[in-house]
C-alpha cells in the first residue's frame, strides 16, 4: 500500500525524518541531489536509530558506532556485515510516498 | 692534507655545489661557508608559500645546523664577506675573520632590482628576496590595509597572491600588457587575469610607475598617466640582478654577471661561481634548475679531474601559487615556420598551447592543466621529432599512447632519462636506482637520498608513483596521513589551506582541494565544519547537517534512542530553586534516572527525543542553560570549596571557576575540554587531569595544561604561575585559542601538548605575551558569536522544529 508521507521540503538536504508506524519507526533520508531513500530506522549493527545519523553521498552513518549503511540497499559498507531493511519510495513532483510494508520489521533481514 | 675551500654565500647554487662535492668526496676539502643572512640554508623558491601561510620556514630549510657539524663544514651564518685577496688568497668578514683559502667559490646570488623612483627608500618598501622580507612583509600585512606589488612576473604574482592570503588589498602593477610576458603569451596572460582578479586582487598592466609617495613612510603609489593607488606596503619585484660586487672588486672579470667559463671558472684560475652571479656564455640565469646543473659541472671538477662542461641550460618555469596551474618552457614567439597547435577548454579555463618548428617542440605554453609539462619539456630538451604525434599532441601523453589515463603506466612508459624533478635535475633512471640500491620505501626517503620533490614538492606525485611503479605491491602511496577517504589532505593541510585560501564554506573546500567524495563523509564533513567556525568565526555559517546528533539537537544519543539533558552548574554550584525546577521537570516528564556526574552537575537520562523541547523550556524557565556536555565544547569547570568554606582554602576557587566558565560556555573545541579549580595544593576538584588546570597556591595560581583521566591517564604538565583572577582568565582564553587553532579535529589537549610540546604551548602563552594577547582577543571575539543557549532557540520551536517531530504517523 502506498503511503503519502509528505514532501521533500519536509526533510532537510543531506538529513532525515520519521515517519511512525505500526510496524515500527521508519527513517525518510534526503540526499544533496534531492534523492529520497526510506529504510527501518534501526541499524542492523545494535538497532542505533539511522534517522539520527549523518548523511553523506548514498549512505549514512550511524549514531551509536558509526556503521556506514547504503541507502540503496540497506547493506552496511565497509568491513562490518549486515542489511537494513529498506522500504520502497515514489517520489511524484514534491510529494513523497512509501509502500508500507505488511509484516513488522526485525531490524536485520540479511 | 686538506686543500681548504671556501664559499661565500650559504644559499642554494653554493650549498648545492658543496653537497655535490661532498656526494663524490667528503675528505677532498676543509669547506668553511660565509653567508649574509643569519639563519641556516634554506630553499628560497619557497618563500611564497611561506608568505602565504601554507608553509613555515622549518618546512623550508634544506640543510640544518646539525648538518653543517656532522659534515664537518664551518658556517659563518650572518657573516658577509668584505673582501676578496687574490694576491694572498685570503678572505675577510665583516666580523673581522680573514681566512686563506686553496679554491675560492663565489655563490653569491642576486639583488631584487630596485627602479629609481623618487621615493624608493621610504619605509615601507620592500622587495622579495629573502625571508627578512616574508617577515616584513608578514608584519605590514597584520595591520592589514592595501600593498601594491611592482612586476608581474613569477616573483611579483607569487608576493601578491601570498599578501592577498594575509587578508590585504592587492594590487598589481605591471609595465608590460601581459602578466608574466617572458613565460605566457597573451591567451595565458588573460586568463591568469582573470583567475587573479576572481581572487579579489586588482592588475594594472601597461602601467608605468612614476613615483612613491609619502611622509617618510609610503602613503601611494603614482603612476605616469596620474592614477594615485593608495597602499601602506609596496613590493617592488621587477627582477634581478647578479651580485657582483665583491668578484669586481676582487678584480675579477665581469660582464652581467661574473664571467666564468665551462668548468665554472672566473678569470682567476683559483675562484669559481656558480648561480645567479654568474654570466656564462652571455647568459644569466634566476631559476633553480640551471644553478643545480653547474653546482654539479663544478663539483665534478674540484673533485676529480675529469674534464665535463657546463653548455647552458634549458629552462623551464612553474608559477607557485596554489591552485593556478602555470608551465611554460622555451620560445613561443611563433614566426616564420613555426606551427601552433592550440587547445582551449573554457569551461575548465584550460589553455594550450605547443610550437613546433621543423617537427621539433620549440616552446610549450600550459595553462589550466600543466601535467603534461614535464613530457613537453623533456621532448624539446631532446629535441625528440614529434611528426608522429602532431595530431594528438596537445592533448598530452595519456593521448599520445602508452598512457592510455593510468598515471603508473604514463610513468613507466618514461624513458630512464627522463627529467622528473626540473629543480634538482634528477631523472626517472636516478630515483629508480636509488630505490633498488638504497631499498627506499617512502617519498621522504627518495626526497633525503636523491633530493628528487625536496625543493618545489611539485614532482612528489611523479616520485610517489615512480615508488609505486618501482616497488609493484610493496608500495602504499601514503605521504601524509590524509583526513579521510575522501581527500589527499591531511588535517593540517586543509586546515592551512583554509586560511592561505581563504575559503568560506565547506562546497568550496571540497571543490577546491578535490574532494572525491561529493559531499564528503560522516568523518570528514564534522571536521570541516570546525575547522572553517574556527577560521572565521564571525562569517561561517554552521552547518547543522554535518554535525553528530549530539551536537545537532544539543543532547546526548543513549543507546536506546533516548537522549540526556544536563543543565549547566556553573562551577559546580546550584540552588534550591535550580533543584526544584529539575525535580519538577523529571516528575512532569517522567525521566527514569537522575545522575551525578564526575564534571559536578546533574544528568537526566532516558528524555524521549520529543520531550526535549518542553524539558529545555522548563529548565530554562528556571534560568538554567545547556551543559554542552554533548559538544566537542567546553564541558565543565570543576571547584572544590575553596577559601569561602574551607579551612585549607587559600583562594576563592568557587568564584575562579564560575569566572572561567561563564568566560568559556559555548566555545566549540577539537575534541572536549574540561577544566578545574583547586583552592589549595591539596587538589580537590583533581586539576592536574584535566585540560586546563587551575591550582591555588598563597603567591596565585598555579597553572598547568594536557590532562586527561580518560582512557589513558595524563597528569598536566605545568604552565606558569599568575598572580590575579584576570590572568587565570586571560591565560585560560589564550590556550583554548591555541588548541582550538592547533589540535586536529578529535584530538584532545593531552596527545596534542605532546605532540607540539610544552615548550611549543610556553613559546606563545608564556614567553610570548604579546601573542597570549592576540590568541586571548580572538578567543573573545568568536565567544561573541558563539554565546547563546541553544536550548532556548529550540524550546521556543522557532529552530529545528523538523528534528523534534515526526514526518508523519501512519497506522
Amino acid at each position: 500500500m502506498w503511503t503519502e508521507i509528505g514532501t521533500i521540503n519536509d526533510i532537510p538536504k543531506l538529513g532525515a525524518r520519521v515517519v511512525q508506524s505500526g510496524r515500527g519507526d521508519i527513517a525518510v533520508f534526503r540526499t544533496a541531489d534531492d534523492e529520497i531513500f526510506a529504510m527501518f530506522d534501526s541499524c542492523p549493527h545494535k538497532g542505533g536509530a539511522l534517522s539520527q545519523g549523518i548523511v553523506h553521498g548514498k549512505a549514512v552513518a550511524c549514531p551509536l558506532h558509526n556503521w556506514n549503511i547504503d541507502l540503496v540497499s540497506g547493506d552496511v559498507k565497509g568491513p562490518d556485515n549486515g542489511c537494513a531493511r529498506t522500504v520502497p519510495v515514489s517520489v511524484n513532483g514534491d510529494v513523497i510516498r512509501l509502500q508500507m510494508p505488511d509484516v513488522k520489521a526485525t531490524g536485520t533481514d540479511g | 692534507m686538506k686543500k681548504k675551500l671556501i664559499v661565500i654565500g650559504n644559499g642554494m647554487a653554493g650549498m648545492r655545489t658543496v653537497e655535490e662535492i661532498l656526494k663524490r668526496d667528503t675528505d677532498k676539502y676543509d669547506i668553511t661557508v660565509f653567508g649574509a643572512e643569519p639563519r641556516e640554508n634554506y630553499n628560497r623558491i619557497m618563500l611564497s608559500p611561506v608568505l602565504s601561510g601554507e608553509k613555515s620556514f622549518e618546512d623550508i630549510i634544506i640543510n640544518s645546523r646539525e648538518w653543517y657539524a656532522d659534515n664537518n663544514i664551518t658556517l659563518h651564518a650572518g657573516d658577509a664577506v668584505t673582501s676578496i685577496d687574490t694576491d694572498t688568497k685570503t678572505v675577510t668578514s665583516e666580523n673581522g675573520y680573514t681566512h686563506s683559502y686553496d679554491k675560492l667559490l663565489l655563490a653569491t646570488g642576486s639583488k631584487p632590482f630596485i627602479i629609481p623612483v623618487p621615493g624608493k627608500d621610504l619605509d615601507g618598501v620592500v622587495t622579495f628576496r629573502d625571508l627578512d622580507d616574508v617577515n616584513l612583509m608578514l608584519e605590514a600585512a597584520k595591520k592589514g590595509g592595501s600593498a601594491v606589488v611592482i612586476g608581474g612576473g613569477l616573483l611579483g604574482l607569487e608576493a601578491a597572491v601570498g599578501l592577498k592570503a594575509n587578508g590585504m588589498d592587492v594590487t598589481v602593477v605591471h609595465l608590460m600588457d601581459t602578466l608574466m610576458e617572458r613565460q605566457l603569451d597573451e591567451a595565458a596572460g588573460y586568463l591568469l587575469v582573470s583567475e587573479l582578479e576572481s581572487r579579489g586582487l586588482k592588475v594594472l598592466t601597461s602601467a608605468n610607475t612614476k613615483a612613491i609617495l609619502g611622509e617618510g613612510k609610503v602613503e601611494a603609489l603614482e603612476l605616469d598617466d596620474g592614477t594615485v593607488i593608495n597602499a601602506g606596503l609596496v613590493v617592488m619585484a621587477v627582477g634581478i640582478k647578479p651580485n657582483t660586487a665583491l668578484a669586481q672588486d676582487a678584480g675579477l672579470e665581469i660582464g652581467r654577471g661574473v664571467k666564468i667559463d665551462d668548468q665554472m671558472k672566473t678569470s682567476n684560475p683559483d675562484i669559481f661561481a656558480v648561480g645567479e652571479c654568474v654570466e656564462h656564455r652571455g647568459m644569466t640565469y634566476g631559476l633553480v634548475a640551471p644553478l643545480y646543473e653547474m653546482g654539479k659541472v663544478l663539483a665534478e671538477h674540484l673533485v676529480s679531474s675529469d674534464v665535463v662542461a657546463y653548455e647552458g641550460s634549458v629552462t623551464s618555469t612553474k608559477l607557485k601559487v596554489t591552485g593556478v596551474d602555470v608551465f611554460s618552457a622555451g620560445d613561443f614567439s611563433g614566426g616564420d615556420g613555426a606551427e601552433d597547435i592550440v587547445f582551449r577548454d573554457a569551461t575548465r579555463g584550460v589553455y594550450k598551447r605547443v610550437v613546433i618548428r621543423d617537427n621539433k617542440i620549440e616552446g610549450a605554453v600550459l595553462y589550466g592543466d600543466a601535467a603534461d609539462g614535464a613530457w613537453y619539456f623533456q621532448m624539446m630538451k631532446d629535441g625528440t621529432d614529434v611528426s608522429d604525434l602532431r595530431e594528438t599532441i596537445v592533448f598530452g601523453q595519456a593521448y599520445a599512447g602508452g598512457g592510455g589515463g593510468d598515471p603508473l603506466a604514463a610513468v613507466a612508459a618514461l624513458a630512464d632519462d627522463a627529467e622528473i624533478c626540473g629543480c634538482n635535475g634528477i631523472s626517472k633512471g636516478d630515483i629508480v636506482s636509488a630505490i633498488t640500491e638504497h631499498g627506499l620505501t617512502s617519498l621522504d626517503e627518495v626526497k633525503a637520498v636523491t633530493k628528487a620533490s625536496a625543493s618545489c614538492g611539485g614532482c612528489s606525485g611523479l616520485v610517489e608513483q615512480l615508488l609505486a611503479v618501482t616497488l609493484g605491491d610493496e608500495y602504499e602511496v601514503q605521504t601524509v596521513k590524509p583526513m579521510c577517504g575522501c581527500t589527499m589532505h591531511s588535517h593540517d593541510d586543509v586546515r592551512h589551506l583554509i586560511t592561505a585560501k581563504g575559503m568560506k564554506s565547506m562546497p568550496e573546500v571540497m571543490q577546491e582541494l578535490e574532494w572525491s567524495t561529493p559531499n564528503g563523509c560522516a568523518s570528514c564533513r564534522p571536521a570541516l565544519n570546525y575547522y572553517l567556525l574556527c577560521a572565521w568565526p564571525t562569517e561561517y555559517k554552521d552547518d547543522n547537517q554535518s554535525r553528530f546528533i549530539n551536537e545537532r539537537i544539543h543532547a546526548n544519543i543513549q543507546k536506546d534512542g533516548t537522549f540526556s539533558v544536563v543543565p549547566r552548574m556553573w562551577g559546580g554550584m546550584t540552588s534550591a530553586d535550580e533543584l526544584r525546577a529539575i525535580a519538577d521537570v523529571v516528575d512532569k516528564y517522567e525521566i527514569p534516572a537522575v545522575k551525578v556526574t564526575g564534571g559536578q552537575r546533574l544528568d537526566l537520562f532516558g528524555v524521549e527525543k520529543k520531550d526535549l523541547p518542553g524539558v529545555w523550556a522548563d529548565l530554562n524557565a528556571a534560568g538554567m542553560v545547556s551543559g554542552h556536555a554533548y559538544g566537542k565544547s567546553l564541558r565543565t569547570v570543576k571547584t572544590c570549596a575553596g577559601q569561602q568554606w574551607c579551612r585549607f582554602g587559600t583562594q576563592d576557587s568557587i568564584d575562579m571557576g564560575i569566572k572561567l566558565e561563564k568566560m568559556t560556555w559555548g566555545s566549540w573545541t577539537p575534541h572536549k575540554f574540561k577544566m578545574a579549580v583547586s583552592g589549595c595544593p591539596r587538589n580537590c576538584a583533581e586539576a592536574t587531569i584535566k585540560d586546563f588546570g587551575v591550582v591555588a597556591v598563597e603567591s596565585g595560581y598555579a597553572l598547568s595544561v594536557g590532562g586527561n583521566g580518560g582512557i589513558e591517564v595524563r597528569v598536566t604538565d605545568d604552565l606558569c604561575i599568575v598572580e590575579t583572577e584576570q590572568e587565570v582568565l586571560e591565560y585560560a582564553g589564550a590556550y583554548m585559542q591555541l588548541y582550538r587553532e592547533e589540535a586536529r579535529y578529535l584530538e584532545r589537549t593531552a596527545p596534542w601538548v605532546e605532540r607540539v610540546g610544552l615548550d611549543h604551548i610556553k613559546a606563545n602563552l608564556v614567553e610570548n605575551p604579546g601573542m597570549r594577547k592576540t590568541l586571548y582577543e580572538r578567543f573573545i571575539v568568536s565567544q561573541e558569536a558563539l554565546q547563546e543557549d541553544p536550548w532556548s532557540e529550540r524550546a521556543t520551536g522557532e529552530k529545528d522544529s523538523h528534528e523534534f517531530t515526526p514526518l508523519k504517523i501512519v497506522a
